[in-house]
């Protein structure tokens, strides 16, 4: 048991990185790359949100939006299926629990508060969450593996847009072609990442 | 008025493109692009749920309280999408499987959510429809470039059809498998801009 959770975890940081395979958070990680400090605040934020909503959006999947899932709140329920309800159900989810983990740093943790600043309402729409919970029911995830798999996702994430910060910082005193510098030169260089990426591929545990 | 609605709606397809200028849904237009059929299909999709998106979130920008406005704009997104989820899988169900969960993701596709919070919650509704119309277009014309030279050069079809004849199958062209994968895309991506900005100079930016 523990084993597969292992596994599902390194597959979810290396193999099926969110950034460099599935091109998911796609616009903050170009946007916010700029600099290590503020993209590692994101990529923590990331992963907190990720490591909270997913669990939370596969109980509620299993007990009330999938085919069948609410004959436990009466029988003749069990014809129901309300999975076409999912996108907003857990749309729903992400902007509510993004707003709480908002209110409870401000209180109780003022200064990661501060430092992660802009951020944290613009986790709400970033794709790498909705994402996570889209695959969640597409792979048919339990609650115990899709935390795992939020949280992994969170640190491939993490990792991702980290290095890609740290090669930008570097890139500035380099004479990059005008019309490629900014977005194009970044897009390359997340290319060569994710080639890079690649060689992790087929790896089992 | 006609010029100007001209205007809104062609100003997003180069000089003010969503994906090389604004930097907004680049998500799906890296992860869907592989075969021209899938980008066709993805890129109506976003365009229709622009378009509307804009549409209704101005039908009643005066009602939206401003503190909650997101929440609102994602739930009337959501809806849209929902019913463009339901209409691909009853009509052309290989290609919304083949999509899997990037229909869903146009949900939080920062061109939607973009053009709902900087155009259409100040704009008459008329003018935010064709906006988004036009926003549509702009990643439209993005997906399909890049969805063509992927296809092209990853396996050498185009739409499915065999274009160039392989060297496997008594052809001459081999396929380059890199373009079929993730930095494929990125690569092609990263060029396109570059051409566009050669073109458009006044889309440069200074690092």
């Amino acid at each position: 048991m523990l084993e597969h959770y292992i596994s599902l975890s390194v597959k979810a940081v290396f193999i099926e990185n969110m950034a460099l395979a599935f091109f998911l958070g796609m616009c903050s990680f170009l946007a916010v790359s700029r600099k290590v400090d503020t993209a590692v605040g994101l990529g923590i934020a990331v992963t907190f949100v990720l490591t909270v909503t997913m669990p939370l959006n596969s109980i509620i999947y299993r007990a009330f939006l999938a085919s069948g899932a609410m004959a436990w709140i009466h029988p003749s329920l069990a014809n129901l299926d309300l999975s076409f309800l999912s996108f907003l159900t857990f749309i729903g989810t992400i902007a509510a629990v993004v707003q709480i983990v908002e209110m409870t740093l401000d209180k109780y943790v003022p200064v990661l508060y501060s430092a992660l600043g802009v951020f944290l309402p613009l986790i709400a729409v970033n794709c790498a969450i909705l994402g996570a919970s889209l695959f969640m029911v597409e792979r048919s995830y339990t609650p115990g593996e899709s935390l795992v798999f939020g949280f992994g996702s969170g640190i491939g994430w993490l990792l991702a847009i980290a290095a890609l910060a740290a090669i930008r910082e570097r890139l500035r005193f380099n004479n990059i072609p005008s019309g490629l510098r900014g977005l194009g030169i970044t897009f390359i260089i997340t290319g060569l990442m994710a080639i890079a990426f690649m060689a992790f591929a087929g790896i089992q545990l | 008025m006609a010029a100007k609605t001209k205007e809104i709606l062609l100003d997003p397809l180069f000089d003010n493109n969503p994906i090389a200028a604004q930097v907004l849904g680049i998500c799906s237009a890296l992860a869907v692009t592989t075969q021209m059929s899938a980008s066709i299909v993805m890129a109506i999709a976003l365009t229709v749920v622009t378009g509307f998106s804009g549409l209704s979130v101005s039908l009643i920008r005066n009602y939206i309280p401003a503190n909650i406005r997101i929440i609102v704009q994602l739930t009337i997104i959501a809806s849209l999408v929902i019913v463009t989820d339901q209409v691909l899988k009853a009509f052309v169900f290989d290609i919304s499987k083949q999509l899997s969960v990037f229909v869903g993701l146009i949900i939080t596709n920062c061109i939607v959510m973009g053009r709902a919070e900087a155009f259409a919650m100040q704009r008459k509704p008329i003018e935010s429809f064709v906006d988004g119309i036009g926003n549509g277009f702009g990643y439209s014309f993005f997906l399909l470039l890049t969805g063509f030279f992927r296809e092209l050069i990853g396996s050498g079809r185009l739409f499915g059809a065999q274009i160039l004849p392989l060297a496997t199958e008594g052809g001459w062209y081999t396929p380059n498998g890199l373009m079929v994968l993730a930095p494929g895309a990125f690569f092609v991506i990263g060029l396109a801009i570059w051409a566009l900005r050669t073109w458009k100079p006044m889309l440069k930016e200074e690092e």
